[in-house]
């Protein structure tokens, strides 16, 4: 079903984890699709990004999609950062099935609410950058059940 | 990866050695078509009323009450439309629940599109549905309840008995999807008051493309695949042999082996759901703890996610399945675990495990270690779980 890369993607993921006092943080998807992903991003003060890191709820391709977001932007320009498109994100890894087309675009929309969180902090805007579609906790429902 | 666990009997199970060897001789030697003359192809008919007799004695039918079709689907199709058709004019509702399998739920929407009306009962967090819901439910045009016998993704064991005494008692004619309980727990069609069964082969160690429809005495039913006089005129096509001899194989095996089989496979369900709950935090077991099929194990873990947890399994020679939607091809999670109460979330890191009579205890004790692993792997990496953890602080 997936390919070699995402496959090692999926098993040695690669930037898992947090970055504390983060330059920037997006969080996409929704809990009720099977889907979160949330990217850290660390951008020095000549706009490059120094280090990123990644936390993902989602299936095989949600994980391997986001590991492979993180490699493509890493030592980027934020500028630059804005090129890694989910097609870029999808041939780096040698394709996906169909059904997972939109792990690809939830990894691009959560670089990209990163980088949207980055320039309201730092009060610029950066070219072609929209603001995030959803916030996940917009429609999450409180649940407290006991397991 | 050399060690392969096998825990998805209730997707399919190993056809047995001893139904693949009574099945061979059909395909080369007695190859012939049942309705021929001439004695060698004839002596088939024999063959095939033969199996017929050997299923319906474990169900308490009379052979003449058992049709051979293609599968658990299609006897749940032909019970549904056929029934539908030939007693609208009687009326048009027709009963069932949430959790039923596709076969059924997708063929009730065909009906409701061919001006049928469904009910669809809740179900109580175990996955059992409302008997009192039920009795309300019953309308004078109702003339179908479908139910079925045990669920295939939490093994929950449905009140047959009761519901099959309130079908009748209000005249209404009583389905029963019995494709994961076949061979699994007794039945008897007389006690249990159902008028209609569906089964399948290859659930039990028998043949895939082979299944039955029971189908009482006097009810009115009408031919579904239409052509030659096979099956009492009710399923044309030629005899699919070779299959029901294995089916006949299996289901003689399945009964016989049933009271020492399943007491193993209960201790062993009962000691894998034992140590997860023990050992892995923050999971919770689908289904009711004693009305379950003997080989069924369905947890969902929270913060993960079904698909990623079924990849890591298999990486590690572990078969098993999931009701995530990635699994599902939707991106809603399974009807089932929805109907039981799970948020969207909890119903997506949902693992299913169906033992066989093959599964030893070691087996367990090599997934449980793996599976402590993985799910504490994914947890690392799942945003929920941070958000969680920095909740609790």
């Amino acid at each position: 079903m997936y390919t070699e890369k995402v496959m090692d993607h999926f098993q040695h993921p690669r930037n898992v984890g947090e970055i504390e006092n983060a330059s920037g943080v997006g969080t996409v998807g929704n809990a009720k699709c099977g889907d979160i992903m949330r990217i850290y991003l660390d951008i020095d003060e000549n706009e490059i990004i120094r280090d990123v890191k990644f936390k993902t709820f989602g299936c095989g391709a949600a994980v391997a999609t986001s590991s492979m977001a993180t490699e493509l932007v890493k030592g980027k320009n934020i500028r630059e950062a804005m090129q890694v498109t989910n097609k870029a994100v999808m041939e780096a890894l040698d394709g996906l099935p169909p059904v997972k087309v939109h792990c690809s675009l939830l990894a691009e929309e959560a670089i990209h609410a990163a980088l949207w969180d980055y320039a309201e902090k730092h009060g610029i805007t950066i070219e072609g950058l929209e603001k995030p579609k959803s916030d996940i906790h917009e429609d999450e429902e409180e649940e407290e059940e006991e397991y | 990866m050399e060690r392969l666990i096998y825990l998805d009997n209730a997707a399919t199970t190993k056809t047995a050695p001893e139904v693949v060897e009574a099945m061979l001789p059909y395909f080369t030697e007695h190859f012939g078509n049942p309705s021929s003359v001439y004695g060698f192809a004839a002596a088939n008919k024999e063959v095939i009323t033969r199996q017929r007799e050997i299923i319906a004695d474990t169900l308490g039918a009379k052979s003449n009450e058992i049709y051979f079709t293609a599968g658990g689907s299609e006897s749940d199709n032909w019970a549904l439309i056929a029934t539908a058709e030939a007693y609208a004019s009687k009326g048009k509702h027709l009963i069932t629940s949430k959790i039923e399998h596709h076969a059924i739920l997708h063929t009730c929407e065909y009906l409701e599109k061919k001006g049928f009306e469904v009910t669809y009962l809740d179900v109580d967090e175990n996955g059992i549905v409302d008997l009192e819901q039920l009795k309300s439910a019953i309308r004078e045009d109702t003339i179908l309840i479908s139910i079925m016998y045990a669920n295939n993704e939490i093994g929950t064991i449905q009140p047959i008995r009761e519901i099959g005494a309130i079908a009748h008692e209000h005249g209404i004619l009583f389905h029963t999807d019995a494709v994961q309980a076949f061979g699994q727990v007794p039945i008897n069609v007389d006690e249990d008051q159902i008028d209609m069964l569906s089964a399948s082969g290859h659930k039990l160690n028998g043949p895939k493309g082979i299944g039955f429809l029971y189908i009482r005495k006097g009810v009115k039913i009408r031919s579904f695949i239409h052509g030659g006089a096979q099956e009492r005129r009710r399923r044309a096509g030629t005899e699919n042999v070779p299959g029901i001899v294995g089916f006949g194989k299996a289901v003689e095996r399945a009964v016989s082996t049933m009271e020492a089989r399943t007491k193993k496979e209960r201790e062993l369900r009962d000691y894998l759901i034992e140590r997860i709950e023990k050992e892995i935090p923050y999971c919770r077991l689908n289904g009711d703890r004693t009305k379950r099929l003997p080989n069924n194990v369905n947890f969902s873990f929270r913060f993960i996610e079904g698909e990623s947890l079924l990849i890591m399994l298999d990486m590690k020679g572990i078969c098993a399945s999931s009701g995530s939607a990635c699994t599902s091809g939707s991106l809603d999670p399974s009807h089932v675990l929805l109907a039981i109460g799970l948020p969207h979330e909890i119903a997506h890191g949902s693992l299913r495990m169906t033992l066989s009579e093959e599964t030893t205890k070691e087996d367990l004790d090599y997934v449980v270690e793996n599976l402590k692993e993985i799910v504490s792997n994914l947890r690392s990496m799942s945003p929920l779980y941070e958000d969680f953890v920095k909740k609790q602080k």
